[in-house]
């Protein structure tokens, strides 16, 4: 198949707009005929996932772009990294490794993108409005963008991304329209407790249930309360788009192309129907921790990013109380976040009680945290997913009440009657 | 038959019983299946002809198969039914800088089924033989 292009895309790949961009459009055709796409489309912004370092290859292919003259022509923000710039000595990794992953922080921040570096760029100040198309990488901002935002981004990779931030260009297919953006599954939410629907831990493991069953395509779940907050919302999109391939999910009552679940489907049946039981829930919650051990070692929280109103909701809790002096206590937000948060006084009292906020990176991606031997205990599923694999590390989910809970204590405490029903 | 990425690979087949997200779920620098959830994990994928239904998980998946792609510890091929961008993107940005592409086949189910673990085959730009 070959994709129509437009003349200006044309000019790209004939050298017309500079080497960097009939790379960057090479890039993109090559994957455009991957997708079938009959042609491309504008996009308005880009976030980059590609400034993550992973070894030689990633930092080779910035450096050709860079060296062939690449500026982004659209706004584009940049997704965590492998350092925390305002905290480097949190980093306790490898030194060369380091060194390569800040080179290749300094290459994108020259080629015009802005140093964000946050997984949750929907919690900027300027984000995609309702039906814009853009090019999005980072699993979890792909899959807010396109449910929560209603932008429309594909779920793009690495590479394609800072291609697209180039050329302003993304192939016109897959999530981009709107014959793809249509239900696949129905998830339908009944039989459990009010209580629990209200509680945030809840998303997370619905997330991960619904991810798991989804195949690849797009489900819908029904059953949830009327708007559904975007943090509930945040947690669930990543937790699905870990256990699955979920670019897209709706969620009837609150995401915004799901008013109903009529029009969640466009019309159409499912494909499935799952029920989504308190068996299956507990279940899911289960398979998100390898370890029950009675003493914890640390606690990580915000993957994705904690949003102000996570770090408030973190500071309450506290109370006053401090971390555990055996306990670290890890907590991932972007820059901007924790300036606000700071401006609003939850930052300090916090950091007095021993909490560590990690910024521009994450604890699951590179090494910040101490060795520990005890488990490690979060309120992310995605974090839960990832970090027995990358880190070595056993893992225990819990509600950020029971996170706050056993760090202060350093014994496992998890409230367990949220869970029953009744 | 499609080529999502066209290159040629000779390898032993190892079918995945479920996708796999290759960032966190496969080491760049040995190959090895890192996912301990994963039905094959603690399996190495390096040179193999890795099967799966589908693509899953993170983006950064395009930066590890690029990346195994330099190193040679990635797997020689992937095919699978359905289309993934995230592990064409790692292949053809592997061609475009090193002039090294691993191929990305979609094929069809009745295909797909053909093939088991072990199935020693080889990719050319005709297709997918059993040797």
């Amino acid at each position: 198949m070959t994709v129509n292009l437009s003349e200006f895309d044309q000019s790209c790949l004939d050298g017309q707009e500079g080497p960097a961009a009939t790379s960057a459009m090479r890039v993109i055709v090559r994957l455009a005929e991957a997708m079938k796409a009959t042609e491309l489309l504008d996009v308005t912004s880009a976030h980059i996932d590609s400034c993550l370092y992973h070894g030689p290859a990633v930092l080779d292919f910035a450096k050709w772009l860079e060296d062939q003259g690449a500026k982004v022509t659209i706004p584009t923000t940049l997704n965590v990294s492998s350092l925390d710039l305002i905290h480097p000595d949190l980093y306790r990794g490898d030194e060369d490794w380091g060194v390569q992953a800040r080179l290749l922080m300094d290459c994108y921040e020259r080629m015009g993108c802005k140093p964000t570096w946050t997984c949750a760029p929907y919690q900027l100040e300027e984000r995609p409005k309702f039906g814009e198309q853009v090019a999005w990488a980072e699993s979890n901002a792909i899959v807010f963008a396109n449910s929560v935002l209603g932008a429309r981004t594909h779920r793009y990779g690495d590479f394609i991304d800072i291609c697209a931030a180039i050329c302003g260009r993304a192939p016109a297919a897959g999530l981009h329209l709107d014959e793809n953006r249509k239900g696949d599954i129905l998830f339908r939410v009944d039989g459990l407790n009010d209580s629990l629907l209200d509680r945030d831990v809840f998303y997370p493991v619905l997330g991960h249930l619904v991810g798991k069953n989804s195949g690849n395509g797009i489900p819908v779940i029904q059953g949830l309360p009327d708007g559904v907050s975007e943090d509930r919302l945040k947690a669930l999109g990543a937790a699905a788009a870990s256990s699955g391939s979920v670019g897209m999910f709706h969620a009837v009552g609150s995401t915004p192309e799901a008013l109903t679940t009529e029009e969640a489907f466009s019309g159409s049946d499912p494909t499935d129907v799952i029920d989504v039981t308190p068996e299956k829930i507990i279940a899911a919650r289960d398979e998100l921790s390898t370890a029950s051990d009675s003493r914890i070692g640390a606690v990580s929280l915000g993957t994705p990013h904690y949003s102000v109103q996570e770090i408030k909701k973190l500071f309450e809790l506290f109370d006053s109380e401090s971390v555990n002096p055996e306990v670290n206590f890890y907590v991932s937000t972007g820059r901007d976040v924790l300036a606000e948060a700071s401006l609003r006084g939850f930052v300090k009292p916090l950091e007095d009680a021993g909490v560590i906020f990690v910024t521009d990176t994450c604890t699951y991606i590179t090494p910040i945290m101490e060795a520990v031997t005890l488990p490690v205990m979060t309120d992310s599923a995605k974090w839960a997913y990832y970090a027995p694999g990358n880190l070595g590390v056993e893992v225990i989910f819990g509600a950020v009440e029971d996170c706050v809970a056993s760090g202060i204590s350093g014994d496992l405490s998890v409230d367990s009657k949220i869970w029953v029903n009744g | 038959m499609i080529f999502l990425v066209r290159g040629k690979a000779n390898g032993e087949v190892l079918k995945l019983d479920e996708p796999l997200s290759f960032w966190g779920g496969v080491d760049p620098e040995t190959g090895e299946i890192i996912d301990l959830r994963h039905p094959q994990g603690g399996m190495s994928a390096k040179g193999k002809v890795l099967m799966m239904p589908f693509g899953r998980g993170s983006s950064s998946g395009s930066s590890v198969i690029a990346e195994g792609i330099r190193s040679g510890s990635g797997p020689a091929g992937i095919i699978m039914m359905e289309a993934d961008e995230i592990i064409a993107l790692g292949s053809i940005v592997a061609d475009e800088i090193y002039g090294k592409a691993m191929p990305v086949i979609v094929v069809e189910k009745s295909e797909y089924e053909t093939y088991s673990t072990g199935d020693q085959v080889v990719i050319s730009e005709d297709g997918i033989t059993l040797s």
